[in-house]
């Protein structure tokens, strides 16, 4: 394929919608049941183990507060980066696109020092179902926002040459999802004690 | 290739706003430790902030119809998930059966049987 040529996701929008965003509109619609999945299973065994608010008391409000903003203000990030690049303003959707990755930097590195107080206060993912589900939702969400950040720098890097624009919205709809999944944990993990 | 723009761009910072300030209502409410309040400023909260993401910075609801419908097909994928397993998992005994191992303590991880 020559450089010229455009792939299909580019180029083809047969239901009316851009391809690209369609796949991305399928990869959100693919995560619902699995985050779904696992949330509907932690809810009904956390109803039904009312003695795991004893674990769920360990876990920092603080920290999961201040991650809620993070997220939320890099979500904003994101939505603006999507507006510039409506107006073809590359460098700026770049610009934001990079602020919106250095906020799930950030979200990381909070997490990180969260587990490692959880894991030297004994809590680790054999102490109990509380826990075993506490790693997992906030360890494979963890793992969206890393995948997020990375795609996102590639964006960018583009879309500072002005070139390939579209990605910059399927990105932020990402992105805008791994918000929402954490709106939705923070409540399940920090408040419901 | 330039994006294709689809969408009237609301007040953004505004919006976030809104969302902020849900998220202070849902740390306070929790700590008022009245059930009643706590799942409110919670559960209700978060369910008005994911609207607010989907609806403004998503746009889902200037999609074209389908994707939402693929959306709301998946979520009741899961609340089929929740209604076919839960009252197994939330019951732990009932007319004719009962299950004692959901009672039992919790078992220690496979490495610290070992120990």
């Amino acid at each position: 394929m020559s450089a010229s040529v455009k792939p299909i996701a580019n180029t083809r929008s047969g239901t009316g919608i851009p391809t690209a965003r369609l796949i991305t509109w399928w990869v959100i619609a693919s995560e619902i049941v699995i985050f779904g999945g696992l949330l509907a299973s932690y809810i009904m065994h956390r109803i039904g183990h009312p003695e795991w608010a004893d674990s769920a008391a360990h876990t920092n409000t603080w920290a999961g507060a201040f991650n809620t903003f993070v997220l939320l203000t890099s979500s904003l990030f994101a939505v603006l980066a999507h507006k510039a690049a409506d107006a073809h303003d590359g460098p700026k959707a770049a610009k934001l696109l990079r602020l919106t990755s250095l906020g799930g930097l950030i979200f990381l590195i909070v997490k990180g020092f969260e587990w490692t107080a959880d894991i030297r206060e004994g809590f680790v993912l054999s102490s109990g179902g509380f826990w075993q589900f506490y790693y997992t939702l906030t360890g494979l969400h963890g793992l969206h926002v890393l995948a997020g950040m990375i795609i996102m720098l590639v964006v960018a890097s583009d879309a500072a040459k002005n070139q390939e624009l579209q990605r910059v919205e399927c990105i932020g709809l990402y992105w805008h999802f791994v918000d929402i999944v954490w709106i939705f944990l923070f409540p399940l993990l920090y408040i419901a004690r | 290739m330039a994006t294709e723009a689809h969408v009237q761009h609301p007040n953004y910072v505004k919006i976030w706003g809104i969302l902020v300030v849900l998220l202070v209502v849902s740390v306070l409410g929790s700590m008022t430790h009245i059930r009643n309040v706590v799942l409110i400023a919670a559960f209700g909260v978060a369910v008005v902030k994911a609207y607010l993401v989907a609806k403004n910075f998503m746009h889902v609801t200037i999609e074209k119809r389908w994707v939402p419908y693929l959306l709301i097909v998946c979520l009741l994928f899961v609340v089929i998930l929740f209604a076919g397993v839960s009252p197994d998992v939330m019951k732990h005994s009932g007319l004719h059966w009962s299950n004692p191992s959901a009672n039992a303590p919790a078992q220690p991880g496979a490495a610290a049987a070992h120990e």
